[in-house]
């Protein structure tokens, strides 16, 4: 089975080290962590990415930035995002499927949603 | 008549001869089947008669159907109960799994507010860890992490967030909700969802060493779609409570020693000039 990658963008280190036990579950995935919008952006910029999960708000450059900017790209606009943040309202959640999101997720998150949002989009069994 | 008439005639006439032997050989062989099947069906006829003459026979045959049929049946209503266990035995295991794999989300987000809390003994790095924690895996919008001011008995914003630290009023161990909560060294929930009062908390979790408390953690307001506490949270809470404050503890300690090692260092730099 081919190996997936995913990448994670968050600001958060604990959010990420969540994020990463959760995911760690998924078989045969290796998991690639980014700081801010920034370093998220060279990094998917760089490599091949099956899936990102992103926070909205974060230093040097936002979630929503970065969406658009990857969904504004010939190479990278095909790679499924989750938004992972701690907005619920509904315009945020709509502003970030109208920027080209797949999946929204509130925090505090659910280990579980996550790997079926996960594996939903990776196609995984 | 002429001869090519008197031919044709004949041509015909074999032709009509051709035809009703062929007819006659198609009715022997009708007239053959049906005796067969007559003699068939006059055997069948016996066999009936005979049967129905000897009831003895039925009757066991009927009984050994009867039998089989009985223990078919048995059988089946075995297998639909053993079907029926085995259905009751995968429900039990599904939850079982749903309840382990809760168990362990639940583990993984102790484990990891652990981690962090303990990964550094810089204090602004703490409350910032803190202030992630109760962000992320609490879920709350407006809170602030009282410290003790010096040796006063006065709790001061550390660390807040939703509203600036200067917004939160200091109040007094013993004094007020507040300061009741902390002077009991247990975490306290109110029961309401929101509190616009900073004097008044929705919750307010004692840092306590010891049983000595040195700050707390209160809460004033959940984000939106966090509906309520769950077991988690107040697993969490008591987390927070002994694992924050050992943090605290050990940033202060760390930074004060760092200070009078300076210090010390300096004083041995001007002797050993």
């Amino acid at each position: 089975m081919e190996q997936k990658r995913i990448l994670i963008v968050e600001d958060s280190p604990t959010m990420r080290q969540l994020l990463v036990f959760a995911l760690r579950r998924l078989k045969n995935v290796e998991i690639v962590e980014a700081q801010d919008g920034m370093d998220g952006l060279r990094k998917v910029s760089s490599d091949h990415f099956d899936l990102a999960l992103i926070d909205i708000n974060m230093p040097v450059m936002d979630g929503l930035k970065l969406i658009s900017l990857i969904r504004g790209e010939e190479s990278l606009k095909e790679i499924p995002i989750v938004v992972i943040t701690t907005e619920g309202a509904k315009e945020d959640r709509d502003r970030a499927l109208v920027l080209g999101a797949n999946e929204y997720l509130t925090k505090p998150i659910q280990a579980n949603r996550v790997l079926a949002v996960a594996r939903g989009l990776l196609e995984l069994e | 008549m002429s001869d090519e008439r008197r031919h044709n005639l004949f041509a015909r006439g074999e032709e009509f001869l051709t035809l009703f032997r062929r007819g006659a050989e198609f009715t022997k062989d009708l007239l053959r089947e049906n005796e067969r099947l007559r003699h068939e069906l006059v055997q069948r006829e016996q066999e009936q008669q005979a049967a129905a003459r000897n009831p003895e026979d039925w009757s066991k045959l009927r009984m050994e159907l009867k039998q089989r049929l009985r223990t078919l049946e048995e059988e089946c209503a075995s297998y639909r109960e053993r079907l029926l266990q085995v259905e009751e035995e995968n429900r039990q295991f599904v939850e079982r799994y749903l309840e382990i794999e809760e168990e362990n989300n639940n583990l993984a987000n102790l484990y990891v507010a652990s981690y962090q809390l303990h990964s550094t003994l810089d204090l602004d790095e703490v409350l910032k860890i803190i202030i992630e924690i109760v962000i992320n895996l609490i879920g709350a919008e407006i809170f602030a992490v009282y410290l003790f001011d010096g040796n006063s008995q006065d709790l001061a914003v550390a660390a807040a967030e939703g509203l600036p630290p200067s917004a939160f009023p200091k109040c007094s161990l013993g004094a007020g909700p507040l300061g009741k909560a902390v002077a009991s060294t247990e975490t306290t929930c109110w029961d309401t969802a929101r509190s616009d009062d900073l004097r008044q908390p929705i919750v307010c979790i004692p840092l306590a060493i010891q049983k000595r408390p040195i700050g707390a953690i209160a809460i004033y307001s959940l984000l939106q779609q966090k509906n309520g506490f769950t077991a988690l949270d107040h697993e969490l809470f008591t987390l927070l409570g002994g694992h924050a404050a050992t943090s605290i503890f050990a940033a202060r300690l760390y930074s004060q020693s760092e200070r009078k090692l300076n210090t010390i260092q300096g004083f041995i730099d001007l002797l050993t000039k």
